[in-house]
């Protein structure tokens, strides 16, 4: 038994919009792998929940009539990961998810759930914000849309108002178009483990492959939560294709991060491996976008 | 103080097979339903926060930990425990019967949730490797076997489900 108060569950988003209304206080849960278990914790005795698992209209990937690729808020990890649209055009973001927690828990876990935490060693939320993603909210009022990078606000916080729910994650066709990406989690162990460092590159290549049009990167747990790192980005676009560009596009990252000290790892051991990790990401991006090296 | 008034949902579901409904305490997760109300002891109660994957069920074909699972959430779900992998007359399927054959078990707490994730990777009917095995048989803590004879079991009988010849180990 869990220690709730009251469970409400919205069979579909404007119940749950109204829900919302209804009980301000009230906590929303998806899939529960992080709420749940708080609450074995002790740490939200005696909440009140709202249940949107059931809304199935919120679940699966689509490619809208503009090009925009909409994830439904409460597609598994799982499912993105096996979703061929999610492979042709934004593949990495089911590599990154593919290795959150372990098997049951990808199969439970949903994106939406994932990003509306708020917690920077989120494994999708680092590539999200690398591909510019949109968070889409459903309220009272209508929807709104927030680029990812303002919907986080600070660690745990993130911009979901009163009567709200996220009802998708959207990936414009500028972001996606002809790029490629890798992302690097570095844990302890492979399974059932929070990122050390999580670390998202990918890159537009120009026609005759020899030249980065653009390059995007962010970092999960370098900072209190997910951040691109612009220096870098900057430095690289325009450059021609080469190794010797991956090491200053990776040296570049330090000038944006600012990992911490904690139990799991050093700030100093987090600068290194931005490091290196940014540097192969940056490389294996290239590699997949048919970069000679 | 306040009374608290418990507040209770029907759900209807299939498990293993049958029919059922059930009025759940809405605080219950799915181990709690399967194990008391359904006798379903196969569902074991081990780190209940999703780390251990002891009380590991399928839910409409994929693995779910029941212990971070609403009992309500069951409603119109098909699920399937340890207990519905046996025949008419109890006997085992090829799974277990791989698992005694390989001495997967031991004190066998965490073997029926081990099973019931090989049955999700069974019934894919695809071909993996050992480090793909590894990592879909990760979300399980074994104390006793040191995984090897799992991995073993669960391979042996991926290969004989696909009509192919166990490759000899080097």
């Amino acid at each position: 038994m869990y220690d709730m108060k009251a469970l409400y569950e919205a069979g579909s988003v404007e119940e749950a919009v109204s829900l919302r209304l209804e009980h301000p206080e009230a906590q929303i849960i998806a899939g529960g792998s992080d709420v749940l278990v708080q609450m074995r914790e002790g740490k939200r005795a005696g909440a009140e929940l709202i249940s949107i698992y059931g809304i199935d209209t919120l679940r699966g990937v689509r490619m809208e009539e503009d090009g925009t690729l909409r994830i439904g808020s409460l597609t598994s990890f799982s499912h993105i990961t096996r979703d061929t649209l999610i492979q042709r055009y934004i593949n990495v973001l089911g590599q990154a998810v593919d290795q959150v927690g372990g098997p049951q828990i990808r199969n439970i876990g949903t994106i939406g759930g994932n990003t509306c935490n708020g917690v920077t060693s989120a494994d999708s939320a680092s590539t999200l914000f690398a591909w510019d993603a949109i968070i889409e909210l459903t309220g009272q009022a209508g929807t709104r849309r927030v680029p990812i990078q303002e919907f986080y606000i600070r660690a745990g916080k993130v911009d979901i108002r009163a009567g709200e729910i996220q009802t998708g994650i959207l990936i414009p066709q500028k972001s996606y178009e002809n790029t490629y990406g890798h992302y690097i989690k570095y844990a302890m162990r492979n399974a059932m483990d929070i990122a050390t460092l999580g670390t998202s590159v990918n890159v537009r290549l120009s026609a005759d492959k020899k030249t980065v049009e653009r390059a995007r990167v962010a970092f999960g747990v370098a900072g209190p939560i997910p951040l691109r790192a612009a220096t870098a980005e900057r430095l690289s676009a325009g450059q021609p294709v080469s190794e010797e560009l991956a090491e200053r596009f990776a040296q570049a990252v330090k000038e944006d991060i600012n990992p911490r000290d904690s139990w799991r790892a050093s700030r100093d051991f987090r600068l290194h491996i931005a490091v290196e990790s940014a540097k192969r990401a940056f490389l294996e991006s290239m590699k997949l976008a048919g970069g000679a090296l | 103080m306040e009374k608290h008034v418990i507040q209770y949902k029907t759900v209807h579901f299939t498990l293993n097979g049958r029919d059922v409904e059930r009025a759940v305490d809405v605080r219950a997760s799915l181990t709690d339903m399967l194990r008391n109300d359904f006798r379903m002891t196969s569902v074991k109660k081990g780190c209940e926060v999703g780390e251990c994957g002891a009380c590991n069920v399928l839910i409409d074909g994929e693995a779910f930990n029941s212990c971070i699972y609403l009992a309500v959430w069951a409603e119109g779900k098909t699920i399937r425990t340890l207990e519905g992998l046996l025949g008419p007359n109890g006997e085992l399927s090829d799974i277990q019967q791989a698992f005694v054959d390989e001495a997967a078990i031991q004190c066998g707490f965490c073997s029926p949730g081990f099973m019931l994730t090989a049955v999700e990777i069974l019934e894919s009917g695809k071909e993996y490797t050992d480090d793909q095995l590894r990592k879909l048989l990760s979300g399980h803590l074994c104390r006793c076997t040191g995984y090897e004879n799992i991995l073993r079991a669960v391979k042996k009988t991926m290969y004989c489900r696909l009509g192919k010849p166990l490759p000899e180990e080097n």
